[in-house]
């Protein structure tokens, strides 16, 4: 079984500022990581690929992101973490894409590699739209599953999936190949062993412009989006308010007036 | 697709230089330079530029006349005849929307045994109900949906389409998307239309800490999800007028799908699920154990609220992941929201921070939520929540 993992490079932290007096980011030492929704679904297919090996069946995850040149720190740790391969997509063409444009890249670059199922995590923590995945599955007429925390069988043909929903969970049958997004709950992502490590740093990465998946330029980047950012802004700031301290049952008192003159109760 | 500094108007302010989050602008002899290997074309500078000295060229068109298109869309997202609650709120957006366009709102709704629904949704000033009933489409599929609306909206031309940023709503707006290739923006706080006549969207990004104004120029419809809890429900029609309730013909040639639904797991539990609450009584490392998480269901049940957690309590198990609010749980915007022995870290900020009202109980003075606390409690919460739940019940004269 052929895997496939999305996985997006994002900053190492969202305290993203902007300077109130210049209206600019503030950017200044902000280092960058793997999505953490995508550590999970790195995991989840290394987890089916080892389970498939036990079973001596074949199974190899090649690992996927779009993005500059430093994408290529993303892609090694993914393979410090279990994935066999991995693919940067990265073009000049590329830049600016919205998630219309994201998804359509990463089909294309699927499509190359031919996946039974393809995992992404349910968001990125950057631009939080969940909206990439959904879209690459129908770029490529997969079938597909959102939020899914719990894998519970994996045939040839078919996966069995728990999903969370709303008011509980939903448990979806589907038929492969299949792009599913990932939930935190689905598992606990382990840290790369020193083997790993080793792996990941001989590997080699395979980079493919927009012409070697066969992207026209208008369907991709900037070009490709329908959807343009016209403004940034700084949303309004929260300040602390009243702080009170005293014994327990003073303060307990203190906010149960409180909720009342909020006509809580 | 180019972008250019405009010679004459550069000033070399270096605004630009501090603003462009690739690194990619130099400023040399009062003169910036954009370096195109960094660029990635979005657009920070040019909306930094004072002097108006950057400008990004598209060299793009709308590749159909956009006019044939009109008309708001609501989707009304229910789940077995329950409407959504999320979707009363996006009737008053849309109605706002439909009004500054001259043109008329509609909700749609897709499912099975809809007359309940239709009858509800009957009573709330929209001018149609577009109703598309099937067994077929009982519960949401992800590929019936799709080809569903898909088909609709290419039938019926509708200018914008909205729909809760639920579950649901969140993956199958991104598919429909994908089908029209028009543009979605997810988990919008605020919708208006500009002078342009575009829909303009704004949504935050970066858990929260920045807010971005999107526009779809070229290709209909424009489409977003929005946040529940951020508009106000609509009131119910004030002057009787009833929407003329259109049953839509089915195609069975859209049913095929890949995928069954084959069990329901209900999360039984007193406490609502935490998107939908008015208050969440929230746990963090403070709550120590988890047996200590029964005061603050306690609490919730007390104010009809929720109960949430930090991502500390989930990951030490004390409660269900799908209780976690913040970066990598759930975005949750309750009129109030009571975080008890939560240090307020950013990634906790990023799921809560947008609630009306934050109040905090913690021992720490120092604790950072207290920053973004409307009203903050230096103290205990193991004491003070139980004394808190025992007072409003005196309160309430339930005398226990």
């Amino acid at each position: 079984m052929k895997i496939a993992v999305c996985i997006k490079q994002v900053p190492q932290t969202t305290e993203v500022k902007i300077n109130p007096e210049t209206n600019t980011l503030v950017r200044e030492g902000v280092e960058s990581q793997v999505n953490p929704f995508d550590m999970y679904a790195l995991e989840e297919a290394v987890r089916v690929k080892e389970r498939l090996l036990e079973k001596g069946e074949e199974a190899t995850v090649t690992v996927i992101t779009m993005g500059p040149p430093q994408a290529d720190a993303a892609l090694r740790e993914a393979i410090s973490l279990g994935a066999d391969e991995a693919v940067l997509l990265c073009d000049r063409a590329f830049a600016g894409a919205d998630t219309w444009a994201t998804s359509f890249a990463l089909a294309k670059g699927l499509t190359k590699i031919e996946p039974d199922l393809v995992f992404c995590g349910m968001q990125a923590i950057d631009g939080d739209t969940g909206q990439v995945g959904p879209g690459t599955a129908v770029h490529l007429d997969y079938a597909q599953a959102a939020y899914v925390a719990k894998i519970e069988t994996i045939e040839k043909k078919k996966i069995v999936v728990k999903r969370l929903i709303e008011n509980g969970y939903e448990v979806v049958s589907l038929r492969l190949p299949a792009v599913l997004t990932v939930v935190k709950e689905i598992n606990e992502p382990r840290t790369p062993s020193l083997r790993g490590k080793m792996n990941a740093k001989k590997a080699e990465i395979t980079v493919w412009k927009a012409a070697d998946i066969d992207a026209p330029a208008d369907k991709v980047g900037l070009l490709g989006s329908p959807t343009q950012v016209i403004k940034i802004f700084s949303p309004p700031h929260r300040e602390g308010g009243e702080r009170w301290t005293g014994e327990s049952p003073e303060l307990a008192d203190k906010l149960a007036g409180l909720l009342k003159e909020m006509e809580i109760i | 697709m180019s972008i250019r500094v405009i010679n004459e108007k550069c000033t070399g302010c270096t605004l630009c230089t501090r603003a462009c989050p690739q690194g990619a602008i130099e400023v040399n002899d009062k003169l910036a330079t954009i370096d195109l290997d960094k660029c990635t074309f979005c657009g920070s500078c040019v909306s930094t530029c004072r002097f108006r000295a950057i400008t990004i060229e598209i060299e793009k068109q709308a590749k159909e006349d956009l006019s044939q298109y009109s008309g708001v869309w609501v989707f009304g997202e229910q789940w077995k005849g329950e409407l959504s609650p999320v979707v009363l709120e996006l009737i008053t957006a849309g109605r706002q929307l439909a009004d500054a366009r001259k043109s008329e709102l509609a909700v749609v709704v897709l499912g099975d045994k809809l007359d309940n629904v239709a009858q509800l949704l009957s009573e709330y000033p929209i001018d149609k109900v577009l109703v598309y009933e099937s067994p077929e489409l009982e519960c949401y599929d992800a590929e019936k949906y799709t080809r569903v609306l898909t088909d609709l909206c290419r039938e019926l031309k509708p200018e914008i389409v909205l729909a809760g940023a639920t579950t649901v709503g969140r993956s199958f707006l991104a598919r429909v998307a994908v089908q029209l290739y028009t543009g979605l923006t997810a988990d919008c706080t605020g919708l208006a239309i500009g002078e342009d006549g575009l829909l303009h969207q704004t949504r935050p990004a970066f858990g929260g800490n920045i807010m971005a104004e999107i526009v779809c120029p070229y290709t209909r419809p424009q489409m977003a999800t929005v946040r529940h809890k951020v508009i106000p429900t609509s009131p119910k029609s004030s002057n009787g007028s009833k929407p003329e309730i259109v049953k839509i013909e089915p195609k069975s040639k859209l049913f095929g799908s890949r995928s069954e639904i084959l069990e329901f797991i209900k999360l039984v539990e007193d406490t609502v699920n935490i998107v939908d609450a008015d208050i969440i009584v929230s746990g963090g490392r403070g709550i120590q154990a988890p047996e200590n998480f029964a005061m603050l269901e306690e609490l919730a049940k007390a104010l009809g609220g929720a109960v949430g957690s930090s991502r500390a309590a989930v990951d030490a198990g004390w409660i269900p992941y799908s209780h976690q609010v913040g970066q990598t749980g759930k975005t949750v915007c309750p009129k109030i929201y009571i975080a008890c022995g939560i240090s307020g870290a950013v990634q906790h900020l990023a799921g809560m921070s947008s609630s009306d009202t934050i109040i905090a109980i913690n021992k720490d003075p120092n604790a950072p939520i207290f920053q973004v606390a409307d009203f903050g409690f230096v103290g205990d919460c193991l004491e003070i929540v139980p004394m808190l739940t025992k007072k409003i019940a005196a309160m309430r004269g339930t005398g226990n």
